[in-house]
């Protein structure tokens, strides 16, 4: 320490290089950090894709890949459609209070067309896909099972609106993509805006 | 002076070469009661550099290419020369790597190898642990199988459950909204990364355990104990030197250890399907999920514990914290015991009670990991979390209501 120094300037100019030195840091660390999110071309795989239904028999379920997620089309038969209020006292949010649909989807069949479920298959709890179970009371599931879906990782369910069982890991109802019908037999599924 | 000779000064006057070898070897001086417990921190070592060694050689077959990748780790088994030798001496050495540490650790659990003055010492180690999951984690991506893509999937939406920022943090992770092409390089490129992290880690943890002294089943300080061994006046009465008498002993321990490895490697390098699962010898596909999933056998307890919470207040982010949390208790451990002994030879039944249980509970919970998930097993595995969250939490009680046996003054044999 040399005699007569100013030590209050001293302590000013290591303060300001070490803030000087931080700020430079974060800024560096920018591009690092960015360069992790999704690129140009990831975003772009997210464009909407079509889907022709034309060829669905009742009860059959067509995956569609968007966003590089799996999207189930479900042909719900008249008395899956029948069930479905039934199950209400069971499922923890039955009425689609939670955003997990567009608002034209917010219905008791949580879809445009009573009888076509379109839902991302992508379990709200961990992000496994469940299995579509559409037997009757089968042994595994009990016999008050009506048909939906099944998580095989951490064994939530799901009835054929994509509606979740209450008690179960999975918080909330299946997510419901924007979607809108290009014609009687074809989806787009994807597109944002108000149904048609 | 020989040639010899004159070489070794030369070097000491440049670098303290015989000075590290007699402060970490020649005359580091161990408790002379070592048991076979501490066979476990030398073949940890050993089981880093056989998965560094054998993990460089096949990043040099491997192509980290989502549509490459499950063919490469098939072209390493069948074309490549010894490449089926090298890429099970990998996937068994993730296996054993955790074995020997889950040993290491419970060798620090029974004789209070956390305790003061090695609190440090023991949070370094817990670092080393947690570094050594993400390793394997992102490893296990790399085949690029159906267990590889959904236990991926699983693990990274861990992060999805947390409020407001989850969302994004999972996206950033995966790169992508999926796990996809891009996630699998870049795990890649940090799993080839972490293990250099592990060794500077290690080195770290060897520095401050040799700064306190390793401790003894008999959790007695050789330091604070009387002075002047065979080798040395000034050096603990009850220490001997490191090298030769206890390297000469992990080398033993070193031998048996590689006859079990690779007896495992040549005759069940599958490890009857916990150490490479049988879905991960199918391609990963996006659109479906395997029947069942669980990670595998080193994670399963953690994963029960994930399991077991169910979701309310419409998030599912108290099974999350329950399982990081089950992990975060370990890093407290040398503030929840406040037994006034260290090893469990003079503690009471009430704490070898308390241990035994949470042994047990350990091995029920990696069990019921590796099970689906169905009514009764989740219902153990609740029972089994809250006895897990028991052991911590009512240690600062049990630990000090404990009827402990007196100490004696010097190690015992």
């Amino acid at each position: 320490m040399s005699e007569g120094a100013d030590l209050k300037k001293r302590r000013f100019l290591t303060l300001s290089t070490a803030v000087i030195g931080a700020v430079g840091a974060g800024a560096v660390a920018v591009p690092f950090v960015m360069s992790w999110q999704p690129s140009a071309r990831a975003k772009a795989a997210g464009a909407p894709v079509e889907a022709d239904i034309s060829k669905l028999e009742e009860g059959q379920l067509l995956r569609v890949k968007w966003r590089g997620k799996p999207v189930w089309v479900v042909n719900r038969t008249k008395q899956n459609l029948e069930d479905l209020p039934t199950l209400d006292s069971k499922l923890a949010d039955p009425a689609s209070q939670v955003e997990q649909q567009p608002a034209y989807c917010k219905n008791p069949t949580r879809s445009i067309k009573p009888e076509y479920l379109i839902a991302i298959g992508i379990c709200t709890h961990l992000g496994c896909s469940p299995t579509y179970r559409p037997d009757v009371a089968p042994a595994d599931l009990g016999s008050d099972w009506l048909g939906g879906f099944f998580c095989p990782c951490h064994g939530s369910k799901f009835d054929l609106a994509g509606r979740v069982f209450a008690g179960l890991p999975a918080p909330t109802n299946l997510v419901i993509p924007p979607h809108s019908y290009l014609s009687d037999k074809v989806i787009l599924i994807g597109v944002y805006g108000g149904a048609s | 002076m020989s040639a010899l000779q004159n070489m070794v000064g030369w070097i000491d006057d440049r670098f303290p070469m015989t000075k590290v070898w007699n402060e970490h070897l020649a005359q580091y001086y161990a408790p002379k009661n070592f048991n076979f417990w501490y066979f476990f921190g030398s073949l940890a070592m050993l089981v880093l550099v056989i998965q560094i060694l054998t993990g460089l050689w096949l990043a040099m077959m491997y192509k980290p290419d989502a549509d490459l990748a499950f063919a490469s780790v098939e072209y390493i088994m069948r074309d490549v020369n010894w490449g089926w030798l090298i890429r099970y001496m990998h996937s068994t050495g993730a296996s054993a790597f955790f074995l020997v540490i889950y040993l290491h650790m419970f060798r620090g659990l029974m004789y209070g190898s956390y305790r003061k003055p090695r609190e440090l010492l023991w949070l370094i180690g817990m670092v080393i642990y947690v570094a050594m999951m993400a390793t394997a984690f992102m490893g296990y991506l790399l085949p690029w199988g159906q267990m590889s893509l959904w236990g991926a999937a699983v693990i990274v939406n861990l992060f999805q459950a947390i409020p407001i920022v989850g969302e994004d943090l999972a996206i950033w992770i995966r790169g992508d909204y999926v796990i996809s092409d891009v996630t699998l390089n870049r795990f890649f490129a940090l799993h080839f990364l972490l293990p250099f992290v592990l060794v500077a880690l290690v080195f770290v943890h060897i520095v401050a355990l040799h700064k306190v002294g390793s401790n003894n089943p008999d959790g007695i300080e050789i330091k604070k104990g009387p002075k002047g061994n065979k080798w040395s006046d000034t050096a603990p009465a009850d220490g001997i030197p490191f090298h030769p008498y206890y390297s000469v002993k992990d080398i033993a321990g070193i031998i048996v250890f590689l006859m079990f490895f690779a007896g495992i490697i040549f005759f069940a390098p599958e490890g009857g399907g916990y150490f490479l699962e049988a879905p991960n010898f199918e391609p990963a596909n996006p659109l479906k999920t395997p029947v069942h999933i669980a990670p595998v056998w080193y994670f399963t307890p953690f994963y029960a514990i994930l399991r077991a919470v169910p979701s309310f207040a419409g998030t599912q982010v108290w099974g999350v914290i329950a399982m990081g949390g089950a992990i975060v208790v370990l890093f407290l451990l040398p503030w929840l015991d406040r037994s006034p002994v260290k090893s469990v030879r003079y503690k009471g039944g009430l704490y070898k009670g308390f241990l035994a249980m949470f042994v047990i509970v350990f091995v029920i919970l990696g069990w019921l990991g590796t099970q689906p998930a169905s009514e009764l097993y989740t219902l153990f595995a609740q029972i089994a979390t809250t006895l897990y969250f028991a052991f911590f939490f009512l240690m600062p009680w049990f630990s000090k209501a404990d009827k402990t046996k007196p100490v004696p003054e010097r190690v015992t044999k």
